[in-house]
Parts: structure tokens; C-alpha cells; sequence
């Protein structure tokens, strides 16, 4: 009979080891059911590192790939801090999306490069941090269940960004094709060594998080909120205005993804410019444990295989499913270690055993 | 006298990662005994017992229930062996009624018999001596009769041996005193009782058989005819402690709180607090008694700042600091370590080093955007030395220390920052012998230092020691406030319960 029992204390190395162990198993896990569907795991293995890290151009897509994920997760690194579960990462990258788009379709396109962006990036961080204020509100005041409230509002936002593509926003130009019209060149943002700049803007927010939540007040007092609600109240914090200055941050964050990809990427405005960033940014977070630096890495590996994936089914004429699935493995093992990292599975001894050790 | 054994554990070993819980732990006990199982916090009581009940399974030894070599893998294997559990916390479903929660879990038809039960259950009480109505719902129930109904539970479900986890905290000395009778009554009909406990006072007077834990192993089982507390105290803690508290009366006292008809309504709409009227003065301890729930928490929490009042006014040297913020009420120099249950719930953030802990004070009064740590790592050097907490540095999270030094963690901070009030609620709360009569001191240096200490306690004889005055809370209202030195503690006990003394309205003394 197996037995569960929680464990109390585990040495850093111990740790280590499940962590490695692990990701191993998932390698080999992922190996045997290539295998089975005949393909040759090694080369797979190898396509897929090739196709995100191959090439020069390769590795720029897959950093193309990885900005939004480390803009978003830091984001959502802000709200996790302080336990308040904001899963509304999509539909905070809409509104910052539709945000953005506001301004570059409606300022002129004589206007200078940066001003445009900054303009852009500002609305964007405001929409976003207005989307995520809502819930932040009503639990503040009203003690709602911000998951489901987050959640909530993704949809209300996707389903607003796909009525102006349908309706009031549907571009004329566009031969009916239901499609808002293209942002002018002042709206794009620049590329510096053939990525566009939003590289730079991510690594910048890491450091800024970083410092944000180790180094500031208000870093400590979301911390603390988070750890224990109680002793934040006892120690005198204001915890309304604190959860609200942290996802206005949270959502800002996340609506600069969305002005970040409807700029860079989309060069317009579609109702799929959040494209699961906002899920798969808790997943990052979360195995990142938190840390702003981590991040990055989890990022990059994350994209890494979002694009070998996508190589893959090119160069192996392998479905795109096969990656999801490679990705999907990972994550089960991965995640489903945490368990082992907090509780001990023993075998129950027989009966014998125990007369035998009595004896 | 031959008495058949009820339980036997011989050398029963458990470790938890690097943490040997238990270590040849030995313990027999008989049939028709009470049995009382005495040692300090992390002696090993509690996971002994879990052993006993199936919760957890022994690395090694052996465990036989009335003579027979048993091996449990669950708790179920230890009902069915007449083995039964009464939790500090009582595990009863509020919105049922007693009757429904005994047979709660139970396997059997669908249809719950309702006359047969009522039968059989007051059959048992009978034969116990027990008192409960079947019918009554557990929300109406007092505390005692919540823990008679945990009693009845585990006896309908044929337990034998009852293992009693500190079963008297929560309970008035009058309850206590029927428990007691309860607990005899079982012993005579030749029950096998073990008590977890370590009010000592309680052990005396209860108990037939005492074995003392000390750091996971077995020190010694004794007869309680044969031993006095010090024995025990020196049996429990390893060396001889002196255990006094001196009482210093303080001269020149003068108000610094009062506390003027206060009423506090809960989330429930009831009256947490109701003409409450009460002075504290600087150089002196003012002890708070009352059974669990009267309203301490309440009080606390409003003298802070954290919950509002609903009437009343408090003064605090002259100045009415109803409607202050907590981070005012700070200021003004109010301290309060509010020690609950889970210790780490309010006051301190377990996830955090000692420096954070300490840091928590200090932040908001910090100039600019960045949080500055060089102050408060000094604080927290100072602190650790001068109250000597054991820890392996300042940067070590709070919830891996032992309970003594998160206390200490907690009230080092709030004495460090030269409080003219300081509350404290359950100080003691889960300490060993040797840390309580620590903090004790710390508080009596407090007081000397001019400072007024509210003290919310717990256990009778330590407030009669402590404190120069207890005021005594009742269903939220003040029964009574007594100088020690006059009244008895059965006094205070009546005061517990909404009695009403004579010679109430303590003055103070300041000759």
C-alpha cells in the first residue's frame, strides 16, 4: 500500500536532483512515445534545438517569441507576489492591443517615431492596468474571487477586439475582408540587430522587477501582503491601496505585450494578438518560482520550443501536435515534481516485515 | 492489584527528514489507568499519539493493543481497534445535530435510525455518566458540551482506549472540574485513558500513571502519588528550573490607557464587545482572562487600530484614538504582539528572515522609494544576542526557528522600539517551561521600565502569578477586575463563567 505523508524540510540538493530528475524522465517519457509513432526520438531532440537555436535567424524568432512571454509573466509575477491569482493575462494584453491601436489609427502618421510609441505604450499600459484594476476593486472592496473575475474578463475583452474587427474598425481597404487597417510606419517599432526592439524593452523590465520587488517599499509590502494578509493589516499597510497599485503594475505589464505585438508583430490590431501569452505566462511564472531572473531563462526555453515546434513540422513533416505534446510531457513532469518536492511516498510495510524487524 | 495492559509501545522510533521525532520510545499503559503523557513542545507528545491512532506509521518498534502485536497502515485500523482520538480542535460539523455528527463517516444502510440511535447513545451516556441532548444542534453547544459530544463520538464507535489531546485548553476550571469526573468515570468502567497535557497542576490531579518525554525519547514513567511538580518540571526540562515570577509593585502609576465604555460588533451581529470599561496604567501588568471566544481578540484588535468600534472611547494618555489608523496608533508608541493559534498568522511573515521581520515596523517611516536594510540587520543582531534567540543567522526564515524564538522574534521587536503600551495575547502559547518563564521576565522588565502591559492569558495560575490586576472577560463583557492579591483563582474562575465577585473594582495599589 502507498503511503503520503508531508515532508518537513528538504536539503537544496535534494531539490536539485527531483528537479533534474524530472525534466530527465520527461525527455525519456517524450522519447518512448515518439518512438511509438516511429519517429527517431534522438532526431526530433536535435530538430527541434536546431530549429529554435540553428540558425541566426532561427534564434530571432525564437526571441521574437520569447518577448511577449517574459513582458507578460512579469506581469504576472507582480500579481502572483501578492497571492492574488490574476489569470486575466489575455484579455489585459487586448486591451493594451486595442489601446495602442487607438492611437496609432487615430494620430497622424506625421507625427515623430518615438512620441508615437511612447504615446502608444502609454495608453497600452493604461488600458491594460485599467482592465486588471476592475477585479482589483471588487476584491478590495467587495472580497470577490479575482480568478474567476480575471478569467471573466478575457473574454469580455477578446469579444469587444473581434466586434471592432467585424464592425465600427473593419477597414475599408480591405476588400471586405474582415481585417483593421495596417498601423503607419511611425506606429512600428524599430529593429536593432534584426529583432525588433522589444528585446530590449524586456530585459530592461527585468531588472526593473527585480529591483521592484527585492529592493523597494512597495516590492516588501506586496510581498508581505502576500505571505499573510493579517500581518500586513497589523503592521499598519494600507492593503486596499496596495493590491490595486499591484495590478494596475500587473495589468500595465501585460497591456505593454499587447501594444508590444499589435506594434511590432501584427503591425495592426486582430482579435488573436493575445495568443494564449496569457496562459502560458502563468506556466513560466510559476515554474520560475517567482524570480524575475528566472524568468528570462524559462522564457526563452519556452520559446525555444514554440519555435522548434513549428520548425519541426517543416523539416520532419511532423505534426504541430507532436511539439504540443513534446510540451505538454515536460510540463507534467515538471509541475507534477513540485508534488514530490512537498510530500514523500513511502511503501506501507507488510505485516511480516514488522515481526521480522521486532525480532 | 493485576491491571491486563492496554497499550504497549516499546522502542518506537520516527524521524522526519533529519528531525528524530521519537526515539525507543517505550509506554505501557493499563486498563483502567489515566495516563498522562507529559513533556515540552516538540518532545515528541503529539506524534507518539499520531502513532498510536494509525496517522502516522513508527520507523521502528512495536506497538501492541491489548497484548496483541498490531501494525496500522491508516486510522481506520485503529477504530476498529478501539482506539480513539479526541483533537484539541474539535472535528464536529456546526449545522448538524449531536446525534447526526456521532454517526457521521459511519458505514452502514441508507436510511440514518433515528429512535435506535438516541437509544443507544444515551445508553452510553448513561453508563459514562455523560450528559448530551441527541437532538441538539453543535452551534448551540457550549465548549464543554462540544467536547462531551467528541467523547460520546469515539465511545458509540467502541473505543476503549481514549487518547485526549490537551483536552482542558479550551475549557473554564468549572468544566474542567466535569471533565475530570468524566474522565474518572471512564477509568472506573476500565477504560484506558491517555492525556496529552502540560499543565502540570492538571496532571496531578487527574492522572494515576505520568510518562515524561524529553526531546523524543521516554525519561521516565512514574505514579503520580509518588512525585511533586519539581520533579516533574526537572524531568521534562533536564535540569532544575526555578520557576518564580516575581511580582514588583511600581510606584507612580498614572493612566496611559482608558478604555471607556467600549462596544464592538462582529461580523455576526453580535456584541464582541460590550461595556467595556477599563484603565490600564503605566508599571504595571493588566492580566485578561476569560474562556476562549470572550472577546480578547476583539479587544486587541481594536486597540490597534484594526477593527473599528462601534461606541465607546478609548483614551490614550488624554488623547481619544478612536478612528486612528493602525499605522497612527503605531506611532503613538501602542505595540501589540498578537500571538494566535498558528503563531505565525498575524505579526510575523514565516517566509521571511528575521532582518524582514524586524524591517516590518520600520519601512513606512524610511524616507524615499527604496527599501533601506542596513538599520534593521543591525536591529535584528541586536535583538537575536540580547534575547538570545537560537538561530543559524538573521537570515534564516522566521518559521524554521522553534516556537520560543519566533516569540522572541516578535516580542524583541516590539520592545525594541520603546513601546509605552505593549499587548501581548497569548505570549506563552506552545513554549516550553524554560522560554515562557523567559518572556515572562521580559515582560516584568517591560514593566518596570514603566511601560503598561495588557497581558492575555491563558492559563490561571501563570495570570495570578504575572499580573498585578486580571480583568476578567465574559461573552465580551467585563466581569470583574481583581488584584491578584486578594482573590483566589476558583474567584477568577467564577468571574470566567458571568459570576460576580464582591470585591470587585480593584483599585490600584500605589503606595
Amino acid at each position: 500500500m502507498l503511503k503520503v505523508n508531508k515532508r518537513a524540510e528538504l536539503p537544496k540538493d535534494r531539490e536539485a536532483i527531483i528537479r533534474v530528475g524530472a525534466i530527465l524522465c520527461s525527455i525519456v517519457c517524450a522519447g518512448i512515445v515518439l518512438a511509438v509513432m516511429g519517429f527517431n526520438p534522438i532526431q526530433v531532440f536535435r530538430e527541434i534545438i536546431l530549429g529554435a537555436f540553428g540558425t541566426q535567424m532561427r534564434i530571432q524568432q525564437t526571441v521574437v517569441k520569447a518577448i511577449p512571454l517574459v513582458v507578460t509573466s512579469l506581469g504576472i509575477l507582480v500579481a502572483f507576489k501578492m497571492k492574488f491569482w490574476n489569470i486575466g493575462g489575455e484579455g489585459q494584453i487586448m486591451m493594451g492591443a486595442f489601446g495602442a491601436a487607438l492611437v496609432a489609427l487615430n494620430l497622424p502618421s506625421t507625427l515623430p517615431m518615438p512620441v508615437m510609441l511612447l504615446c502608444m505604450a502609454i495608453v497600452a499600459i493604461v488600458f491594460g492596468g485599467i482592465w486588471a484594476f476592475i477585479p482589483a476593486y471588487f476584491k478590495a472592496k467587495f472580497n470577490t474571487n479575482e480568478t474567476i473575475f480575471t478569467l471573466m474578463m478575457n473574454y469580455i475583452a477578446i469579444k469587444w477586439v473581434t466586434y471592432l474587427q467585424f464592425g465600427p474598425w473593419k477597414d475599408p481597404a480591405s476588400q471586405g475582408f474582415p481585417r483593421i487597417a495596417t498601423f503607419s510606419d511611425n506606429a512600428v517599432m524599430p529593429k536593432l540587430f534584426g529583432i525588433h526592439i522589444g528585446w530590449i524593452i524586456a530585459l530592461a523590465l527585468v531588472a526593473i522587477i527585480y529591483v521592484f520587488i527585492n529592493h523597494t517599499k512597495k516590492g516588501y509590502e506586496i510581498t508581505v501582503v502576500g505571505e499573510s494578509l493579517e500581518t500586513a493589516r497589523y503592521a499598519g499597510m494600507n492593503i486596499n491601496s496596495i493590491i490595486i497599485t499591484a495590478m494596475l503594475i500587473s495589468g500595465g505589464l501585460c497591456g505593454l505585450t499587447g501594444m508590444i505585438q499589435a506594434s511590432a508583430i501584427e503591425k495592426t490590431l486582430t482579435a488573436n494578438i493575445s495568443n494564449n501569452y496569457g496562459f502560458t505566462a502563468i506556466i513560466t511564472t510559476w515554474l520560475s518560482r517567482l524570480s524575475a531572473p528566472i524568468i528570462l531563462v524559462v522564457c526563452i526555453v519556452f520559446a525555444g520550443l514554440l519555435q522548434g515546434g513549428a520548425y519541426l513540422q517543416i523539416a520532419m513533416q511532423v505534426p504541430a501536435s507532436v511539439a504540443d505534446m513534446i510540451q505538454g510531457i515536460i510540463l507534467f513532469f515538471v509541475l507534477g515534481s513540485e508534488f514530490f518536492l512537498q510530500y514523500k511516498v513511502s511503501f506501507a510495510k507488510s505485516e511480516k516485515t514488522t515481526i521480522k524487524e521486532v525480532a | 492489584m493485576k491491571q491486563e495492559i492496554a497499550i504497549q509501545m516499546r522502542d518506537i522510533s520516527k524521524t522526519f527528514g533529519d528531525v528524530k521525532a521519537n526515539e525507543d520510545v517505550n509506554l505501557t499503559v493499563y486498563e483502567g489507568e489515566v495516563h498522562a503523557l507529559l513533556g515540552e513542545n516538540g518532545a515528541g507528545k503529539s506524534t507518539l499519539m499520531n502513532m498510536l491512532s494509525g496517522i502516522y506509521t513508527p520507523d521502528s518498534g512495536s506497538i501492541s493493543i491489548h497484548g496483541k502485536q498490531v501494525h496500522f497502515t491508516s486510522p481506520k485500523d485503529s477504530i476498529a481497534l478501539g482506539i480513539g482520538m479526541i483533537h484539541q480542535h474539535f472535528k464536529l460539523v456546526e449545522v448538524l445535530s449531536a446525534k447526526e455528527n456521532i454517526i457521521l463517516g459511519e458505514k452502514g444502510g441508507f436510511f440514518t435510525k433515528g429512535k435506535e440511535l438516541s437509544k443507544k447513545i444515551r445508553q452510553i451516556s448513561d453508563h459514562y455518566g455523560l450528559d448530551i441532548d441527541p437532538e441538539k444542534k453543535v452551534y448551540e453547544m457550549s465548549v464543554g458540551e462540544k467536547q462531551t459530544l467528541e467523547i460520546i463520538k469515539v465511545l458509540y464507535r467502541g473505543a476503549k482506549i481514549l487518547i485526549m489531546d490537551e483536552p482542558t485548553a479550551v475549557l473554564t476550571p468549572q468544566e474542567i472540574k466535569r471533565l475530570f469526573q468524566i474522565i474518572r468515570n471512564m477509568r472506573d468502567k476500565g477504560c484506558a485513558v491517555v492525556i496529552i497535557t502540560h499543565k502540570l497542576n492538571e496532571v496531578m490531579e487527574i492522572s494515576d500513571r505520568i510518562t515524561v518525554l524529553r526531546k523524543g525519547k521516554s525519561v521516565e514513567t512514574v505514579e503520580t502519588s509518588k512525585v511533586e511538580v519539581p520533579n516533574l518540571i526537572e524531568m521534562m526540562v533536564g535540569k532544575k528550573v526555578s520557576l518564580s515570577i516575581e511580582k514588583k509593585n511600581i510606584e507612580n502609576k498614572r493612566v496611559l490607557l482608558e478604555v471607556d465604555n467600549l462596544r464592538v460588533i462582529n461580523q455576526e451581529k453580535k456584541n464582541a464587545l460590550d461595556e467595556v470599561t477599563f484603565s490600564l496604567y503605566s508599571g504595571e501588568i493588566l492580566g485578561v482572562a476569560g474562556v476562549a471566544g470572550s472577546g480578547q481578540k476583539e479587544l486587541c484588535e481594536t486597540l490597534a487600530g484594526l477593527v473599528k468600534s462601534d461606541k465607546g472611547r478609548i483614551f490614550f494618555e488624554g488623547d481619544n484614538i478612536v478612528g486612528k489608523t493602525p499605522r497612527d496608533i503605531i506611532q503613538l508608541g501602542i505595540r501589540m504582539g498578537f500571538i494566535p493559534e498558528d503563531r505565525l498568522g498575524m505579526g510575523l511573515v514565516g517566509t521571511m528572515d528575521i532582518v524582514h521581520n524586524i524591517i516590518l515596523k520600520d519601512y513606512q517611516t524610511q524616507p524615499g522609494f527604496f527599501l533601506k536594510r542596513e538599520d534593521s540587520t543591525a536591529k535584528a543582531n541586536e535583538i537575536v544576542e540580547r534575547l538570545d534567540i537560537q538561530t543559524p543567522s538573521i537570515y534564516t526564515e522566521v518559521k524554521k526557528l522553534s516556537g520560543g524564538n519566533i516569540q522572541k522574534v516578535l516580542l524583541g521587536r516590539e520592545i525594541d522600539s520603546e513601546p509605552k503600551v505593549l499587548i501581548t495575547a497569548y505570549a506563552v502559547r506552545g513554549l516550553d517551561i524554560g522560554a515562557s518563564y523567559k518572556i515572562y521576565d521580559l515582560l516584568n522588565e517591560q514593566k518596570e521600565k514603566g511601560v503598561g502591559v495588557l497581558f492575555i492569558g491563558e492559563d490561571l495560575d501563570v495570570l495570578m502569578e504575572l499580573c498585578d490586576r486580571v480583568m476578567v472577560l465574559c461573552n465580551g463583557k467585563i466581569t470583574g477586575i481583581v488584584n491578584t492579591d486578594e482573590v483566589t483563582k476558583e474567584e477568577v474562575g467564577l468571574l470566567m463563567t458571568g459570576g460576580s465577585l464582591e470585591k470587585e473594582a480593584a483599585h490600584v495599589k500605589s503606595k
